[in-house]
């Protein structure tokens, strides 16, 4: 009897923490995201970065053999990916979503390509950090605080990133440049800089995103193994109204159902694999449509997806 | 950097006519580049990739029958994008389009069923495309949803939709428990152009649809309300146009089209329902649209254009080794250049001098 309940708890334990995990990805990427709209661009290349991330950080991983090089070397390919994104639609002015979707497309391009001669290969996954006092309760303990560094990063980012916008000067005039970019240039404030700068920290998040994918959640890597998280990231953003806070729920909320849809099939209920598989997309339209039909756009900068050109 | 993009006034239809043949010659220098840091020869690479297939009378028909999807797709997204919605599911409406048709296909297997079942097949794809495409529109109208993204997502139920069909109740029980469907009949089946070869129906289908599309989209109201919805929205209202209809329409026209793309491609070289039935086609139009300046006869030439990239990707693979990312990568870096060679022709960049910022 009691070993049934221990057995229980163990289960539970592990399946919350396949949660966390799954929620991680979609929160570093949504955060980074997040920074660069409120900032007033839109940049559809998350998918993009990410994987080029979790190319990227597992080749450097697997051939170096230490993972914090592999995952600065993913933040940093992120970060490059989306200053080509930058330069076209901050410096250029060309079309966002046209850019964005362009970004994407050479993202998945170089990650296969970089991708295709590990392909079959394996690292150790990034090892869980324990915190004393705290990984010894029961059930929660280790779904919570017997987990990677990422994951702790993640919350950590959230934490600052809130912060950040809320309170301090630079996240400020952050806002201001997303929300009115003429009265910010107005005021002396380099957008297009600014704009710059939110954009490559998004992009840094989504490598940082793909790194915890390849050399953590799934310490491989497969091609098109992203599987249209970037894209779930994006539209989180819109869930949460461009609320940092509200990316924590919406992340947690989206890593139980792509879990919990698992379970599901590994149950066997006769519920067809494919439906269940594609939940998570349709959890994404329901959470889109519900947010905007209650919303209809509030909280949304007021200059996203308008580019910016002095004297134009 | 003091920097300035400034609008050039009068530009000549020759240098408009110039930015995608510089973005192509920008996409080769790339591509060199990546050639040599994959530790090949780039000449060799690009007789590969580029000459080799324009030489043979096969590939150039394997040519033609790539570029088919491409371009009724193509057609369908410019629709959209000169009403500035902004369809990115195409992928998941052809996929839909293909379903339908096939249900037809797979209804009448081994019946007596005359010549009437491709048409309807046919008809068939495109309203199971438009029904597909109008989920999003109808999102975006009702409630305000992004279409980009919520098109995008029915990409993925779309393919698990088809995924599910051909490894349950569509599967062929003779099949040796392939996930595949039976292979069509005569009926079901595209005809071939010359009675042999790749050419198929649906090129000529495609070409129809090149005509068609420049008279509606560049002789008619239709054709102009979607533009001026696309550039100057408040203007539109005034004139009386009604944003939703144009939001259903161009839905429905890119969602039909697509589906058409999809049953065609099915019905034709593939001749049988399976797990993947199309490498990134929706997805590629989307350059495919924007490199031919949204208009249906750049996108004819666009379509042409990609479809070389799909096919001297298959020869690399094959006698390079190079994997099939090489031609993502030259997609990718083509609508980058395209983008880019756009502002550079209608501006110039000139350094301000004692600009404090930019």
């Amino acid at each position: 009897m009691l070993d049934t309940a221990m057995l229980d708890a163990t289960i539970l334990g592990a399946v919350l923490a396949s949660i966390v995990a799954a929620a991680t990805t979609l929160l570093l990427a949504s955060l980074g995201e997040l920074v660069a709209e409120r900032a007033g661009t839109l940049n559809l290349g998350v998918e993009g970065m990410m994987i080029v991330g979790a190319a990227v950080g597992y080749a450097t991983a697997y051939s170096s053999g230490s993972l914090l090089l592999g995952t600065l070397a993913a933040v940093l390919a992120g970060a490059m990916l989306s200053l080509v994104f930058a330069v076209l639609a901050i410096w250029l002015a060309t079309n966002q979503v046209a850019s964005g979707l362009a970004t994407t497309i050479l993202g998945l391009g170089l990650a296969g390509l970089i991708g295709s001669s590990f392909v079959g290969t394996r690292v150790d996954a990034a090892p869980a950090l324990a915190i004393p006092g705290l990984t010894d309760l029961p059930v929660i303990g280790p779904a919570l605080f017997g987990q990677d560094a990422f994951v702790y990063a993640s919350i950590l980012l959230l934490i600052a990133v809130t912060w950040g916008l809320a309170r301090t000067r630079a996240g400020l005039v952050l806002r201001a440049v997303g929300e009115n970019h003429a009265a910010a240039h107005a005021l002396g404030h380099p957008v297009r800089r600014i704009r710059t700068l939110a954009v490559m920290f998004g992009g840094a998040c989504a490598g940082l995103a793909g790194a915890h994918l390849s050399l953590a959640y799934t310490p491989f890597w497969a091609s098109d193994m992203t599987a249209g998280r970037g894209w779930i990231a994006l539209a989180l953003v819109v869930f949460s109204a461009w609320r940092p806070l509200w990316l924590l729920g919406g992340a947690y909320l989206f890593g139980a159902v792509s879990i919990l849809q698992l379970h599901v099939q590994g149950f066997g209920l006769g519920i067809p694999a494919q439906l269940l598989s594609s939940l998570p997309y349709l959890a994404t339209i329901a959470a889109l449509v519900v947010i905007s039909a209650l919303k209809r756009g509030q909280g949304a900068p007021a200059s996203l997806g308008v580019p910016f050109v002095p004297d134009r | 950097m003091p920097l300035r993009l400034e609008r050039q006034e009068n530009i000549s239809t020759l240098r408009l006519a110039a930015a995608p043949l510089v973005a192509l010659v920008v996409t080769l220098i790339v591509g060199a580049v990546m050639f040599v840091a994959l530790g090949h020869d780039p000449v060799r690479a690009f007789t590969i990739y580029f000459i080799e297939p324009l030489g043979d009378p096969w590939t150039l028909q394997e040519l033609v029958v790539k570029a088919c999807p491409l371009l009724l797709i193509g057609i369908g997204l410019a629709f959209c994008y000169r009403a500035n919605r902004w369809n990115i599911g195409a992928e998941g409406q052809y996929v839909a389009g293909a379903v339908l048709g096939s249900w037809l296909a797979l209804a009448t297997h081994g019946t007596e069923a005359g010549p009437w079942v491709l048409p309807a097949m046919l008809l068939l794809g495109a309203i199971g495309g438009a029904l597909w495409g109008l989920i999003p529109a109808f999102l975006r109208v009702r409630f305000g949803s992004s279409e980009i993204l919520t098109s995008l997502m029915l990409v993925y139920v779309a393919q698990y939709g088809l995924d599910y069909l051909v490894r349950g109740p569509w599967k062929d029980p003779q099949g040796f428990n392939f996930p595949q469907s039976v292979t069509f009949d005569d009926v079901a089946l595209m005809p071939l152009l010359f009675g042999e070869g790749r050419l198929h129906g649906g090129v000529i289908l495609a070409l129809v649809t090149v005509v068609v599309a420049t008279f509606v989209l560049g002789r008619t109201l239709i054709g102009f309300s979607i533009e001026l919805g696309g550039s100057a929205p408040r203007a539109a209202a005034f004139a009386g146009f009604d944003e939703k209809r144009v939001t259903y329409g161009v839905f429905a026209v890119s969602g039909a089209l697509a589906g058409l793309a999809g049953i065609v491609e099915v019905a034709g070289p593939i001749g049988q329902l399976q797990p993947t039935i199309s490498p990134g086609y929706g997805f590629t139009a989307i350059i495919a649209a924007m490199l031919g300046r949204l208009h249906p006869v750049g996108i004819l030439v666009s379509s042409l254009v990609l479809a070389l990239t799909y096919i001297g990707g298959e020869a690399a693979q094959i006698s390079m080794r190079l994997p099939f990312d090489v031609t993502r990568v030259f997609q990718g870096t083509l609508l980058i250049a395209i983008l880019a060679a756009d502002v550079l022709v209608r501006y110039r960049i000139r350094r301000v001098e004692g600009a404090s910022h930019a």
